[in-house]
């Protein structure tokens, strides 16, 4: 059983909110408490949102009483069981690192007092849990990342960050999925798009995802 | 013939909305939606469209528009002059731009925006089942970028001239009281009030901010004194809803709007009402803003006094 509180975000939303840590098995039950609440409540809401742990419940107030969804909500909060943290998609995303693609790898390598080589192999080198997806369309926050090599943001946020950067913020790693102001620092790319309306399924990473990374050479970037 | 409506001149920021891109924001999708939700759903009753068709948010300056087809146009929100060809157009009354016709807007007496409807409504391709147009994800008609010159607006197929001849029952009475110079607006504490202090409450609910200049369709930043933190000024990201006042270390609040993003990292002390957002969207940087407290029960009932006047009635 997992402690939560219901909390009142104006007079259209609520927020279910856990302890306030990085934890696998609370956003797992935050990603499970989503899923449910779609299902079960779906033609009553307007949309739910996940957040490292928690999940907002968004409702039109002129059809929705805020009071009797929130009883429904915590009906179904106090029915969900700790959910197996491990059990999200695999997604595999091959990265070019370095060089022009990864400009800050060796400032990465600095903050590390390792070789690029070492930092490469930290990142490539364990899995990744997404924990939200937020920010602009398809970029996944993911963690954790090898405290050897989380570097904190930059002091100066680059004006124009190019889609498909593969960066490092403290403990989290994500995808840029497009052109955008940033201060992750960037160590690689990928050549796979986590968001393109043009895809059946437009969005590369939902909230639960496993990713895995692994590196690419440039020809196998620039021919992908 | 492809009915359709070209933008001569775009204003200073005319975009397509309807009543935003909801669903998607566990993806990372930004809602978007009008800054004036009542005031887009009533163009849309005074032209006959269904409250969510496509319509033209435009900004402080209006656009020029010219129209190929006869078409049955309603204005509402902030108060310009209007002309429609040669003859003055009402505000909130539908009224017919006929082909080959220029829709200008001129002087504007209060309010920031208005919602520019046209029966049949404004029917671009949809993205992710939504017309609205997200600056800050780009998404949606012409890319999710403001209109400009050249560009054309097709509209969709209406009986347009029965808005004239049997206006709805909504009405001028129906306008929004359009805000001068600035508002009180209504909050629900929350959801981080525990990482406030008493006094920051007192200064919320007491003290006048300001928009500044660097304020938008994503937020407007206020200036104003300090609303202090009990220790820390960031959270683990989450959800962002419109109305949130986020306070960052610097003490300065920033009022979450329309276009926002789906999430945050910042501490949220309270959240505007919805029957207060709207008067919320019509405010401009110079304006002032006063919150004032208030309780789910009185949210509630604000919210049944504010949107009566959209519900349909039978004249």
């Amino acid at each position: 059983m997992i402690d939560f509180t219901i909390l009142a975000a104006g007079d259209a939303a609520l927020v279910v909110q856990l302890d306030e840590r990085i934890d696998p098995a609370l956003n797992a039950w935050c990603v499970a408490l989503s899923e449910r609440v779609r299902t079960e409540l779906g033609p009553s809401l307007r949309d739910t949102a996940i957040g490292y742990c928690s999940v907002t419940v968004y409702f039109n107030p002129q059809i929705i009483d805020s009071a009797w969804l929130e009883e429904e909500i915590c009906a179904i909060a106090e029915s969900i069981d700790a959910p197996d943290a491990t059990h999200g998609a695999i997604v595999e995303v091959p990265v070019c690192y370095g060089g022009e693609l990864g400009p800050d790898l060796t400032d990465v390598a600095r903050f590390a007092g390792r070789s690029e080589e070492d930092v490469v192999a930290l990142h490539a080198g364990r899995e990744y849990r997404v924990y939200l997806v937020g920010f602009i369309p398809g970029f996944a926050y993911m963690a954790e990342v090898d405290p050897a090599i989380a570097a904190p943001r930059r002091a100066t946020p680059r004006a124009a960050v190019p889609a498909g950067s593969v960066a490092i913020a403290g403990g989290q790693t994500g995808i840029y999925p497009a052109v955008t102001p940033g201060g992750w620092n960037v160590i690689g790319r990928t050549p796979l798009a986590p968001y393109d309306p043009r895809r059946p399924e437009p969005f590369l990473f939902r909230p639960g995802d496993r990713v895995r990374f692994h590196r690419i050479g440039e020809a196998d970037f620039q021919s992908w | 013939m492809v009915r359709a409506i070209t933008v001569i001149r775009p204003g200073m920021l005319t975009t397509i909305q309807d009543l935003g891109r909801w669903g998607f924001q566990a993806t990372g999708v930004p809602v978007a939606g009008p800054m004036d939700e009542y005031s887009h759903v009533l163009a849309n009753r005074l032209v006959g469209n269904d409250p969510g068709a496509g319509a033209l948010e435009i900004t402080l300056m209006g656009p020029e528009l010219r129209s190929d087809m006869d078409v049955t146009c309603a204005v509402a929100g902030a108060s310009f002059a209007i002309t429609a060809g040669d003859r003055r157009a009402p505000m909130h009354q539908p009224f017919v731009l006929h082909a080959g016709e220029h829709l200008r807007f001129g002087a504007r007496a209060s309010g920031a925006r208005a919602s520019v409807a046209f029966a049949g409504g404004i029917d671009v391709e949809p993205v992710l089942g939504s017309r609205a147009t997200s600056l800050i994800s780009r998404m949606g008609p012409f890319d999710g970028r403001p209109l400009r010159a050249g560009d054309v607006l097709p509209i969709g197929e209406s009986d347009s001239m029965a808005a004239v001849r049997h206006p709805h029952a909504v009405g001028s009475v129906a306008a929004l009281h359009m805000p001068t110079g600035g508002a009180q607006l209504r909050v629900i504490r929350g959801p981080h009030d525990r990482m406030f202090t008493s006094a920051a409450y007192a200064t919320l609910f007491t003290s006048r901010f300001t928009i500044t200049p660097s304020s938008n369709r994503m937020g407007y930043r206020l200036e104003g004194p300090r609303v202090a933190h009990v220790d820390r000024a960031d959270i683990l990201s989450d959800a962002t809803p419109i109305g949130s006042i986020q306070v960052p270390a610097s003490g300065q609040p920033i009022l979450l709007m329309a276009d926002r993003q789906t999430t945050g990292g910042y501490p949220k002390i309270a959240t505007v009402i919805s029957a207060d957002l709207p008067v919320a969207g019509q405010l401009a940087p110079g304006d002032w803003i006063e919150f004032r407290e208030c309780t789910r029960d009185m949210a509630a009932g604000a919210r049944r006094l504010r949107f009566r006047p959209l519900e349909p009635r039978r004249s």
